[in-house]
């Protein structure tokens, strides 16, 4: 960060007051849920109080699958926005090769990311043949049982502490009128759930096999019939959660219409936007209750190649800017994700957030799917999981047949 | 044929009204409160009424506060009517960091519509003359080949129209757009026109020709001052479908050039906390207010000129 | 214009070049577009286009997926019930309009609103009035009749029949305004001859004016058609193809597999399929309209 404030203090003594580098600087991202809206916010306003430049903010909603597709037809269009947010892994490995994102291992040496990005392998993942691409913002894990407190009172029962305690109380949850499980009809929820059925009660070193390997051996394997097992349970406990989007089936948990919903932790920023305590209205289970792992996927920043010096500055002010310690605070509160660097102080977290920074400081962490498959592969899990969550028709065995196939053929 | 004098004044209200459309062509009523007539009449009735209710239930929806949309039952008219939906829907409701609801996207709208649906129909008609009276070799397998393009999935053409943007240096540019959309328009436009130009008397073109007038001349000074309703349908349709388009508005431009369009798909698929049905609706009628005022004041005309047009090809 | 001329070039010179807009189109866009589509079907093209050629390999895994099976199988569904519904339906409507009835016009307009609205308030709003927790069902069931059930936009089976309501409902005005149309144009002569023969009147409309509306049919069947092969943002709008994958359709199935999957090749593959369902339908219409007989 020195390195930067004196280039700007210099620049700015330079140009004696004019705005001569102040650039507009267009951030394209998906996140439009209330809780994400107040996290992305303080980006723009730490960017703005730290800089000369402008946040311009270009939300498109409806998620990700809106979004890539106006994202990458921008930058190949040959008119790039000025930083965009993906989930980082594989997503981007053409449009690096292709030379459309900037390297940006300049800032990321200036600022030291190498020494405090921690865990490692998120810097990892940002980076192409030793070149860094992208920043990283925050760690975000799957492996999550939200609870409803109340929806468990309601139907007289106990909050379960684990996954087989949470199946076991489906049937007193529906006699009580309450959905056991949420469950929105994305497909992405769907194959998220799964993986994180997978993770824990399989492993994570069975997902590791699975989607790192491409270990069809191990898709059709015990380990992975359990699973199935488990997710036909899901099945019957998702049956009439009637939403679309992930933070409207949350709201069933939050509202105490469901009893849990399998969802990252950027679930959390919807509680706390709700004034929900974790602990006293909800609960939360990482990894289940099974098997406390957290996966450290996450979202990142990675900016396109602009012939614009002034761009090319505003985005290097970014990046510097979306990593530094206050920002990391604000930001990650906010979104209910955990910081990407271990030197800040995050005693504002809550009960969950902590049991996440206790899990990531213990080493119980996992490659995110995201990094271990195509967003081809990706796009073949939701497929089957979407079609087998909402249809009680498929067998667990037919799914899980279906499931090797792709496991073989996945690149 | 009991009340022959109200009878006759309906026929002649409606054909005033319709204006130059020729009356009803269908076998004569006979008396006004035959079965016949009260089956007519009611199965319209019935059908106008399912046709309304859609509406109806934007509207009311939209004039409701949240707690009442919860209790109730969609089709019940409020009990407090609140303008609110529609303030959050036009300059409040959010996505990401814009909280400027609607209001931005509707000069974009504007900007983006007017010189799509001028250079659109511009072309086509002048394409549609050509192909109709002036036949040149080959001309008709370019028609064939534009009228498939009718059926192209547009998601199909989204990459390679990318690339020729970007070579032609106009990607995310007003006038991209004003391109792709001229393009995408081109095919049931030029059949429309293509059609009426055929349907109008031959005789016309060739005095003309007989005269010495060349291809612009005839078509300013002869086709044009015909062929009003023909492009009052087009306009119409046009109108109603770049203001209405949302895929090439959200992949050929950049947020500040954003349509209207849009901005609704954000404000609606923004959800924070709870969906609000109540400003969903107000959003969606506000994005749909455009093309229905147009439809509306304009409906005669289109009805006329799809007759004209569309049809006698 | 039967005058021949030397040049054959230079005939129709000024039309040939108000035309270049037109033969642009058809030829870089249309054309171009399409080979360049077709071209990389047949490669492994991931998020950019590239020109690794992988044969048929990406047909092959087309045909082995069960989402596009159950796209192609909602399409059938869809576009067979959307035509003949909404030509029944637009036929109908117009000739009851066409009884010299009062209020003709308010009629009319009615009927044809829906159509200035686009898909994705189409969607929006259909979506709202099949919710199962407020919308019809939950009307039905609190007017007393508990065991109503009809939520098709939750239920996989009949998913693809709540999206034909609001396809019918945005589309039908269009089909009715098009045959009314036609219905104008028949010579009011053939009433008058079908009467004093003692006709029926529906036996007039089934053996007399449809054979006589045939090219009204064409055309409108085109516009249906080629609404139905694109059908999309209604999807998207009111059922996220869901559930499940029920509501899927292939340009829905196009578009995931392009963008969201990044497997370019799949998608391309994917549309060539549509392209040739396409040519099958257009190219036997494009015959008997400009082909066979030369209109002056």
């Amino acid at each position: 960060m020195t390195a930067f404030r004196t280039f700007f203090a210099a620049t700015t003594a330079l140009c004696a007051g004019t705005a001569a580098f102040a650039a507009d600087l267009e951030v394209t991202h998906w996140w439009t849920s209330g809780g994400e809206a107040a996290a992305v916010a303080e980006f723009a306003r730490e960017f703005e109080a730290q800089t000369d430049h402008t946040w311009v903010d270009g939300a498109i909603a409806g998620g990700g699958g809106t979004a890539r597709p106006v994202m990458v037809s921008r930058i190949i269009g040959g008119d790039p926005m000025g930083a965009f947010q993906f989930n980082h892994g594989r997503q981007a490995e053409e449009l690096i090769e292709a030379g459309l994102l900037r390297d940006m291992t300049d800032v990321a040496e200036a600022e030291g990311w190498k020494d405090i990005v921690n865990p490692p392998s998120l810097l990892d993942a940002c980076t192409v043949d030793g070149r860094i691409y992208c920043a990283p913002v925050n760690i975000h894990s799957w492996q999550w049982l939200w609870l409803s407190n109340a929806a468990f009172e309601k139907a007289g029962l106990d909050v379960p502490s684990n996954w087989d305690e949470f199946v076991a109380a489906g049937p007193a949850l529906r006699e009580a009128g309450i959905t056991p499980m949420a469950l929105g009809g994305q497909p992405w929820q769907s194959s998220g759930a799964f993986n994180v059925l997978m993770a824990t009660l399989g492993g994570p070193d069975v997902l590791q096999k699975i989607y790192g390997d491409g270990d069809a051996e191990m898709a059709a394997g015990d380990a992975m019939k359990r699973v199935f097992k488990a997710a036909a349970d899901m099945r019957e406990m998702v049956q009439g959660s009637n939403v679309q989007d992930w933070n409207q089936a949350t709201n069933l948990v939050i509202t105490d219409q469901a009893g849990g919903q399998i969802m990252g932790d950027w679930a959390q920023g919807e509680f706390a936007v709700a004034g929900e305590v974790a602990g006293e209205d909800y609960t939360c289970l990482p990894g289940l209750g099974v098997n406390e792992v957290i996966s450290t996927g996450g979202d990142a920043f990675y900016f396109p190649v602009v012939d614009d010096e002034e761009i090319s500055a505003a985005q290097d002010a970014l990046a510097a800017t979306l990593l530094n310690p206050e920002t990391q605070v604000a930001f990650n509160l906010k979104k209910g994700s955990l910081p990407v660097r271990a030197d800040v102080d995050l005693e504002a977290a809550n009960d969950c957030m902590k049991k996440g920074l206790e899990i990531l400081a213990s080493g119980a962490i996992m490659p995110d799917v995201n990094m271990l498959n195509t967003e081809d592969t990706n796009n073949q899990l939701n497929d089957l999981f979407v079609q087998f969550f909402q249809d009680t028709s498929i067998s667990a065995d037919d799914a899980q047949a279906r499931f090797v196939d792709i496991v073989a053929n996945k690149d | 044929m009991s009340d022959p004098a109200t009878m006759s004044a309906a026929v002649v209200g409606s054909d005033a009204a319709s204006g130059a459309l020729s009356g009803p062509r269908g076998p004569k009523p006979r008396r006004r409160f035959s079965r016949r007539n009260v089956f007519i009449y009611g199965t319209l009735i019935v059908v106008a009424l399912y046709y309304l209710l859609p509406l109806y239930v934007m509207i009311v929806t939209s004039l409701k506060g949240m707690p009442e949309i919860r209790l109730g039952n969609i089709f019940a008219p409020p009990v407090e009517v609140t303008f609110q939906p529609w303030v959050k829907a036009w300059s409040e409701a959010c996505t990401g960091l814009n909280c400027d609801g609607l209001s931005r996207g509707f000069w974009n709208s504007v900007r983006i519509t007017v010189p799509s649906v001028l250079l659109s129909i511009a072309i086509a008609s002048v394409n549609g003359y050509a192909l109709a009276n002036w036949r040149f070799k080959g001309a008709d397998a370019f028609f064939t080949i534009l009228i498939f393009g009718a059926f192209i999935p547009y998601q199909v053409m989204l990459y390679p129209i990318v690339i020729l943007l970007r070579e032609m240096g106009i990607y995310g540019t007003l006038g991209g757009l004003v391109m792709v959309h001229s393009i995408f328009g081109m095919p049931i436009l030029t059949l429309l026109f293509r059609n009426y130009f055929t349907s109008l008397p031959e005789e016309l073109f060739k005095a003309a020709r007989v005269d010495g007038a060349g291809f612009w001349q005839i078509y300013l000074q002869i086709m044009l001052p015909m062929s009003l309703p023909i492009f009052v349908v087009a306009m119409i349709l046009q109108v109603t479908g770049i203001w209405n388009d949302f895929l090439f508005g959200v992949v050929y431009t950049k947020p500040d050039l954003y349509p209207m369009t849009v901005q609704l798909n954000n404000i609606v698929n923004s959800v924070q906390g709870v969906k609000e049905y109540n400003v969903n609706m107000a959003a969606t009628l506000l994005t749909g207010l455009v093309p229905l005022v147009i439809y509306f004041v304009s409906g005669k005309l289109f009805v006329r000129g799809i007759a004209a047009g569309a049809v006698k090809g | 214009m039967a005058a021949t001329r030397p040049n054959r070039l230079f005939r129709n010179l000024t039309a040939k070049i108000a035309a270049i807009p037109m033969i642009l189109t058809a030829l870089v866009v249309f054309v171009g577009g399409t080979v360049w589509t077709v071209t990389y079907s047949f490669t492994s093209s991931k998020l950019l286009p590239k020109t690794k050629f992988v044969g048929l390999d990406q047909y092959e895994r087309l045909w082995n997926t069960p989402r596009w099976l159950v796209s192609i199988e909602n399409l059938l569904i869809y576009g067979i019930c959307m035509m003949v519904l909404s030509l029944v339906i637009g036929f109908v409507l117009a000739a009851l309009l066409d009884q010299k009835i009062r209020y003709e016009n308010t009629f009319r307009t009615i009927l044809l609103y829906p159509f200035a609205l686009s898909f994705i308030v189409t969607g929006l709003v259909w979506q709202w009035l099949l919710n199962p927790d407020f919308g019809i069902q939950s009307v039905i069931q609190r007017l007393g009749w508990q065991s109503f059930d009809f939520d098709p936009l939750y239920n996989a089976d009949i998913v693809i029949y709540g999206v034909l309501i609001a396809g019918l409902w945005q589309g039908s005005g269009l089909v009715m305004c098009l045959m009314l149309a036609g219905l104008r144009g028949i010579d009011q002569e053939i009433w008058k001859a079908s009467r004093v023969d003692g006709i029926p009147a529906w036996k007039t409309y089934i053996f007399i004016v449809i054979p006589m509306m045939r090219p009204v049919f064409i055309t409108t069947l085109v516009i249906i058609a080629s609404g139905i092969v694109r059908l999309y943002d209604l999807i998207v709008a009111q059922t996220g193809g869901g559930p499940g994958i029920a509501s899927d359709v292939p340009a829905k199935y196009v578009y995931d597999y392009m963008f969201q999957g990044q497997n370019l090749g799949q998608g391309f593959a994917a549309s060539t399929m549509m392209l040739l369902a396409v040519l099958v339908i257009v190219v036997p219409w494009a015959y008997l309209e400009f082909g066979g007989k030369k209109r002056v």
